[in-house]
């Protein structure tokens, strides 16, 4: 057996042992209450934090994006439309060799050239993790190839997608605008706005145009369906769904068959016609020539294509109604007679004897008219019937820069009418102040000379023309151009009408009124400017002719178009209204390089008119550049 | 059959009847656990009601083998698993970058596992056998039984593996009477060594360590376990969301759900209060083995049961440490919770050697 020290030490040792028991359970202890105190900060005081953090793992929300708004035309014609269209996606991050997927993807369906080059450009303007369209309208037949390869082809999906149709072609291009891809300047926006939340799901958005400036309405409001998901992402089950909101549709003022007749009528002239009632302001027609296919954007251009589009002489992407800025020439001396009228500094009766030039006091330079020989006693009427120049020489010196660039902004010369699309130009009305403001020099009289003719720093755009030609019509009324007459939420709804939108009222004496419109009616009856333009119309038309020169002709030389490069002559101008006794219709035609408005400008603007008053196609006008009278 | 039943009676008297009922209703929580964290795989449930049998089963045979033969088993044990250390650091089968498994033809093993009760029994068997002329020799000696398995697995690279038997050694040498000067000598140059520690740690062994402090700093890699699993339990608030009704749990969401990360489904499905309950059961478990310890007759059971004990709880500190965030990532199941038939098998078959030592009390003198 074991020695007494043995014992001794065993009792000792039992002693400690049950001592470190005691340890080693409050060690234990301790732990379990770090625990505890771990489980109650995590499922008490943080129950809520990692609640919701549980809840948005579960719980995703899948945007589902509205249906755009139809565009029609006043009748209820289509012009923009959407269907649904099977397109073939890449996603640049679930594919290891994109040239070999190209390649494996090229022997199953047919991809053209540019097709493939769009797809580069979209790929390296989006995001790796974003699918990029390759190619759209698949046939049924592609999309059962495609459907049976697909095992063997990561990261390339065929998606139902939403497209724009734009039906009306080339022709509207400008009015309707197109949806683009939704790009990282359009998201900036958005998100600056506060509405990207709105865009989750949605792929394009409105980039010019009706599109651009109604996008708001058109688009609609997103909805949501909320789905449970796994860890994968995948959806295992729908916990709610809010609906999406449709796009609003949109009715148009504007009658696309009026615009076909109007831009036919150019002929092969380009150029820009903006037909509006003097009434409401709403836009009857704008045509810019030449258009483009708003079609080639709605899923991404290619690069070639654009540039051809972008580079070509003819500038096809400008929308020369809005942006096109011409001096205003002749056109503006209606107004200019009625400022003098209404200034007090011309009567109706007051008549000078035109030699043929004006000159300014103490000067030898001489100002001519275009009429060499000079048009004899000229009275108002006359000054506009025969756009007598020297007439308005002497009117716009007398009348001064400062209060002409008053009188002619009441009527919306330089600045923007405010019609529903972007883009618009303000044009350029000049004054003594503007002049030291924007080249720091003083204004010399010459200058007031030949603005009083509408050359000069004179800049407009022919759709403030038309506002200007409105509002001779209607007696004042500032209108602001519109070309949206009606929404409604979705075709069984009824439509809602937009209220039009007038800035005031000028006050105008009826009897000057009446002179200028008796001049402008002139122009268009026999001995006026424009007489050839009217002959035989059921109906009455008030005009004005003009031309915006490109080349500058040296003093003493003559202008003849016949003698100069196409590219050379004039721009045609001419405004109009009609019928003259109870307006309906202002129109302001440009044809670019089209030599006098007589010639070719007006011509434009009695198709239109023949359309809109009498519902009658016109045999399609033969328009030629000709030294005819302005 | 009078004759066998008696029998029977006679094995299952060695059951410590406290001890059991704590096992079993852990082991009925766990089903009910891991059902739901499977989905109620029917394969998982069968497979977890097979391997507690088997442990049970193995806790029962445990219980009727008396402490004195068992302690006999140590040294063997001891030396065959240090053999086989050093095999797989020699020939052994690397598998996921570290090199822990021994392939025996049939079976992959990984030794380290059997020196977690080899090494206790063999240190309590040499306590034993120096019972009453313990010298500072005799520390130093358990020392070295420790430190040898400790750094053999260490090298592996298996640093959860080498903690924890690390612990089990030193609760050993604890309870043995190791004097607190020296525990906190070692403690104070441990301290001291643990940037040295951190420079011969492995990279990933250092982003565990990493992650654990700022789990949101690998959101998508190692951080997505712990940040799962914290929401998982966090969401769960003071009562759960019920049973199969935790969407962490049936979404997905959390990693190894059955195994190392179960206590996040039981969290978020029964709550603080579960969390109450199931660390309430594990303290009774531990206060039941410290009891058992106290009575013991011999050196070597009190040491086994005090060992056996602690180390229960350290498993289920760590586990559930590393689970709620509070503890770096090591692959440490936790105690009678976990889907997993080795380390149950290895648990209960520590809860029989507590019931051995248990009800072995009169029985040690032949």
């Amino acid at each position: 057996m074991y020695p007494a020290t043995t014992l001794k030490n065993l009792d000792l040792e039992l002693a400690r042992f049950v001592g470190r028991l005691k340890v080693g359970g409050a060690f234990v202890v301790l732990l379990a209450a770090a625990l505890l105190g771990r489980a109650y900060y995590l499922q008490i005081v943080q129950q809520e934090h990692y609640l919701q953090r549980a809840e948005s793992n579960r719980i995703s929300l899948v945007p589902a994006a509205p249906h755009r708004g139809l565009i029609l035309d006043r009748q209820g014609r289509i012009l923009a439309e959407n269907y649904s269209a099977y397109t073939l996606e890449l996603t640049r991050t679930r594919i290891d060799d994109l040239d070999a997927t190209l390649a494996q993807v090229g022997e199953l369906v047919d991809i053209t050239p540019g097709q493939l080059r769009r797809f580069r450009r979209l790929l390296s303007e989006s995001h790796e993790f974003e699918t990029v369209p390759l190619k759209s309208k698949l046939t049924d037949e592609e999309v059962a190839i495609l459907a049976a390869n697909r095992y063997r082809l990561p990261g390339v999906e065929i998606k139902a997608r939403l497209f724009r149709n734009y039906r009306a072609g080339p022709g509207m291009a400008h009015v309707l605008g197109f949806i683009g891809r939704i790009n990282d300047r359009d998201l900036e926006r958005l998100r600056e706005e506060g509405r990207e939340q709105n865009y989750r799901g949605s792929a394009h958005i409105g980039k010019t145009g009706l599109e651009q400036s109604y996008e708001t309405l058109l688009h609609g409001r997103t909805g949501f369906d909320q789905m449970e998901t796994d860890s994968s992402g995948r959806a295992v089950r729908m916990l709610s769904r809010i609906a999406p909101v449709p796009g609003k549709d949109l009715r148009l003022h504007l009658d696309v068959e009026l615009q076909a007749v109007a831009e036919q009528a150019f002929g092969d002239f380009l150029g820009g016609l903006v037909a509006i009632d003097p009434n409401t302001g709403g836009v009857l027609a704008l045509v810019s020539k030449p258009g483009f296919d708003p079609n080639l954007f709605v899923d991404g251009i290619d690069p070639e294509t654009w540039k051809s589009l972008n580079e070509s002489p003819e500038r096809p992407m400008v929308n020369r109604v809005l942006r096109g800025i011409y001096p205003p020439g002749s056109t503006i001396k209606p107004l200019m007679a009625l400022a003098g009228l209404e200034l007090g500094l011309r009567k109706p009766s007051d008549s000078i004897n035109d030699p043929g030039y004006y000159s300014l006091p103490n000067s030898r330079h001489r100002f001519r008219d275009w009429k060499v020989e000079g048009h004899g006693v000229v009275d108002l009427r006359r000054s506009i019937s025969q756009s007598c120049d020297t007439y308005y020489y002497r009117l716009a010196v007398d009348m001064g820069i400062d209060r002409m660039h008053d009188y002619l902004a009441k009527f919306g010369l330089g600045a923007r009418t405010g019609i529903d699309l972007e883009g618009e130009s303000s044009g350029l009305l000049p004054s003594r102040d503007w002049k030291q403001r924007r080249w720091k020099q003083p204004w010399y009289p010459g200058e007031t000379v030949i603005a009083g003719i509408g050359q000069g720093y004179h800049l407009t755009t022919p759709l403030q023309l038309a506002v200007m030609t409105a509002m001779l019509a209607n007696g004042g009324k500032q209108v602001e151009p519109r070309l949206v007459d009606a929404v409604r939420d979705s075709h069984d709804r009824d439509w809602q009408q937009l209220p039009g939108m007038s800035r005031g009222q000028v006050a105008i004496t009826p009897a000057h009124l009446d002179v200028v419109r008796a001049g402008m009616l002139d122009v268009m009856s026999p001995g006026g400017t424009a007489a050839r333009s009217a002959a035989g119309a059921p109906y009455t038309i008030a005009g004005k002719t003009g031309t915006a020169q490109v080349v500058g002709i040296r003093q003493g030389a003559r202008y003849d178009a016949s003698k100069l490069a196409r590219e050379h002559r004039d721009h045609a101008l001419f405004i109009a209204y009609a019928p003259a006794e109870n307006p309906t219709i202002a129109v302001a035609v440009m044809v670019e390089n089209g030599g006098s408005g007589s010639g070719t400008a007006a011509p434009v603007a009695r198709a239109v008119f023949d359309y809109y008053l009498t519902g009658k196609r016109p045999v399609v006008p033969k328009l030629e550049a000709g030294n005819g009278t302005e | 059959m009078a004759r066998s039943s008696h029998w029977i009676v006679r094995r299952l008297s060695h059951l410590d009847g406290i001890l059991l009922v704590l096992v079993l209703v852990l082991l009925g929580i766990s089903l009910a656990v891991v059902a739901s964290a499977s989905g109620q795989s029917p394969a998982r449930i069968s497979g977890h009601l097979i391997n507690m049998g088997l442990a049970l089963a193995v806790m029962l045979v445990m219980a009727n083998v008396p402490p004195h033969i068992l302690s006999k088993v140590g040294p063997p044990l001891y030396v065959a698993g240090v053999v086989l250390l050093i095999a797989v650091a020699l020939f052994g089968e690397v598998r996921n970058g570290s090199r822990r498994w021994l392939d025996l033809g049939v079976v992959a093993f990984q030794p380290s596992e059997l020196l977690k009760l080899a090494l206790p029994l063999m240190m309590a068997w040499y306590f034993q056998r120096n019972e009453g002329v313990l010298r500072a020799k005799h520390f130093l000696v358990g020392g070295a039984m420790l430190l040898v398995p400790f750094f053999l697995i260490l090298r592996q690279p298996d640093l959860g593996t080498a903690l924890m038997i690390g612990a089990s050694g030193f609760y050993l040498l604890f309870f043995a009477g190791l004097p607190w000067k020296v525990m906190v000598g070692g403690a104070v140059l441990g301290g001291a060594s643990l940037p040295v520690l951190w420079n011969f740690m492995h990279d990933y062994q250092q982003r565990r360590v990493l992650t654990l402090l700022d789990p949101s700093s690998d959101p998508l890699g190692a951080g997505y376990h712990i940040i799962q699993s914290t929401i998982a339990i966090g969401s769960g608030g003071l009562f759960g969301k019920g049973w199969m009704q935790g969407t962490q749990t049936q979404l997905d969401f959390i990693p190894e759900r059955t195994t190392d990360f179960v206590f996040a489904v039981f969290g978020e499905e029964f709550g603080y209060l579960g969390a109450i309950l199931l660390v309430g059961l594990y303290l009774a478990i531990v206060a039941r083995g410290l009891v058992i310890a106290a009575r013991a007759p011999t050196l070597f059971g009190r040491l086994m049961a005090a060992t056996l004990s602690l180390n229960l709880f350290t498993y289920a500190f760590v586990n559930m440490g590393m689970v709620s965030g509070i503890l770096p990532v090591v692959g440490v199941p936790l105690p009678l919770m976990s889907y997993g038939g080795t380390a149950l098998v290895t648990l209960l078959l520590g809860m029989g050697i507590l019931m051995s030592v248990a009800t072995h009390r009169q029985l040690n003198k032949t």
